[in-house]
């Protein structure tokens, strides 16, 4: 078994991000095309701070991980507000039936 | 062979991860989906821990799992009919996004595996709290500051697109 280095944490990253491009191709729910987009932004996070870690040694890679953190949670606060909008204008949250910004 | 208990850790950690992701893209209730990102989010800040990177994981978890996924919750408890257990049918086909998926991902693998990355001279493990606060006031100021307006400006339009006057 050979020691645990980047490629793992980058291969995990890997696996995340196609799991999360799944989420989003697949639903229609717009809550689970935002779990997808999470899971998205976990992935290139994990990518960050293992090449932090392993390959510069300096901890740039944390801070880049700490602002994608940020912009993920000022996302998902307009993301989610804007889908109880369309919930409560077309009574539903299919992404397919909101095609118009207004009724 | 020797087996090293942070591999073991590392696996563990990786299988939770990989498997409640999977919870959260296989799984046809929305209510499922939406608690296995608790293991998703979890696992994500252990491989942080495992990274050395102790305050990255403190704010993986103050804010995805505290702040991001009860948002998430009360926003399926808001818009989901219990009864209607259907919500989450698909886009495009599932055939069609496993082909892509499954080649997205063994492209990745593929160059990453072949890939001779950059190696640190060596790894530094010790608290990175106290140096990030000094990028965050040194290097990166003006990021930082930019980053408080946008969450003030985040704020407000949540607040303002959730209002039920502004609409009507």
């Amino acid at each position: 078994m050979m020691a645990i280095g980047l490629t793992h944490y980058i291969v995990i990253g890997a696996i995340l991000f196609a799991l999360g491009l799944f989420t989003v191709l697949t639903r229609r729910n717009a809550i689970s095309v935002l779990m997808g987009m999470e899971l998205i932004l976990n992935s290139a996070n994990i990518n960050y701070v293992a090449f932090s870690h392993f390959s510069s040694g300096q901890i740039d890679g944390q801070i880049y991980a700490i602002f994608v953190i940020m912009l993920a949670a000022a996302e998902a606060a307009v993301g989610l507000a804007i889908v109880l909008a369309i919930y409560q204008l077309f009574h539903t949250i299919d992404v397919g039936a909101a095609q118009t910004l207004k009724e | 062979m020797d087996i090293s208990i942070g591999a073991v850790i590392f696996y563990f950690v990786a299988l939770v991860l990989v498997v409640s992701a999977a919870g959260v893209a296989f799984s046809p209730n929305i209510v499922y989906s939406a608690f296995s990102l608790v293991g998703t989010f979890g696992g994500v800040a252990g491989l942080y821990v495992l990274l050395g990177a102790d305050f990255v994981a403190g704010v993986q978890i103050l804010i995805y799992v505290g702040g991001i996924l009860v948002l998430i919750l009360f926003a399926v408890m808001l818009t989901h009919r219990i009864s209607d257990i259907h919500l989450s049918n698909r886009a495009v086909g599932r055939i069609p996004a496993f082909l892509l998926c499954g080649f997205t991902l063994g492209l990745l693998v593929m160059t990453i595996l072949k890939n001779p990355w950059v190696k640190a001279e060596k790894i530094v493990n010790e608290p990175t709290t106290s140096r990030i606060g000094d990028l965050f006031l040194g290097t990166y100021l003006l990021p930082f500051e930019l980053a408080s307006i946008v969450l003030l400006v985040a704020l407000i339009g949540a607040v303002i697109i959730s209002r039920k006057e502004v609409r009507e």
